[in-house]
């Protein structure tokens, strides 16, 4: 099972704070329009999401990766 | 997540000092413009929202209200609270209000109406605020945009406080209309 760190782009804010959060450094913020999460970095520990204000990162299960 | 600490993280401090430095002198409320220009200045600039990610001293006092204090439930924000239509809409409203402060200040500075020596909180409730102004200290209309302003910035800083301990500790940020007004310009910079 893979759990991986997703981004609704239209509820994105901006603000950075999963930025701050996030242990493995795996978010940014583009442009300053919305976040990205670069999947290689991602552990899915669901920090980001707990903590984004805006509702905008959930976490994504899938098996593909055991496949 | 960043473990050692940079000068800008403790800027969480400048936003209390603004209202310590307002409340005995409302002169003060000037250097809130700060945190009104410099956000402008640098996504029209930058291109980016620097400030919200790293130089925002009211998101860090949240922050630190909510998560060190453990004053925030932690809850999720509303769903119709972190969508686009409150976002934009609050934006519209807190800007008419903002507008509606400088149209005061101009109707003191052109002598038509007297400076209110208060200061109105959530748009509402006028509170005496004499005390932390001296009377002809400044031109009238100056100091009527100090009592504004700080009635600005302490409005933006209850809701803030009220959003984080009913919700998580930056709901503010989800509908914060410099945050809304800068993330606005870097998509038009960006066309995006």
């Amino acid at each position: 099972m893979s759990r991986k760190a997703e981004l609704e782009k239209s509820l994105c804010v901006a603000c950075g704070e999963c930025v701050k959060i996030c242990p493995r450094e795996a978010l940014s913020v583009y442009r300053g329009i919305y976040a990205i999460c670069d999947k290689t970095k991602c552990v899915g520990c669901g920090l980001c999401a707990k903590n984004c204000p805006a509702n905008a990162l959930f976490i994504n299960e899938s098996e593909a990766d055991n496949k | 997540m960043k473990n050692k600490k940079s000068w800008y993280d403790y800027l969480w401090i400048w936003s209390i000092l603004f209202f310590v430095l307002g409340f005995f002198n409302i002169m003060f409320a000037y250097l809130g413009l700060i945190d009104f220009l410099v956000p402008i200045f640098m996504a029209v600039l930058g291109g980016d929202k620097k400030f919200c990610n790293r130089y925002c001293g009211r998101g860090q006092l949240l922050e630190k209200l909510g998560k060190d204090l453990k004053l925030s439930r932690g809850k999720p924000t509303p769903k119709w609270m972190a969508s686009k239509y409150f976002r934009y809409g609050f934006l519209i409203f807190f800007m008419t209000m903002f507008a509606n402060m400088l149209y005061i200040t101009y109707l003191v500075f052109a002598g038509v109406r007297d400076l209110k020596e208060a200061i109105t909180v959530l748009w509402t409730f006028k509170v005496p605020f004499g005390w932390a102004y001296t009377a002809s200290a400044v031109p009238d209309g100056m100091a009527q945009f100090a009592f504004g302003f700080y009635s600005v910035m302490l409005t933006s800083t209850i809701i803030g406080i009220a959003v984080m301990l009913l919700f998580k500790p930056r709901t503010w940020c989800a509908f914060c209309p410099m945050g809304t007004m800068t993330q606005g310009i870097c998509k038009i910079k960006y066309r995006e």
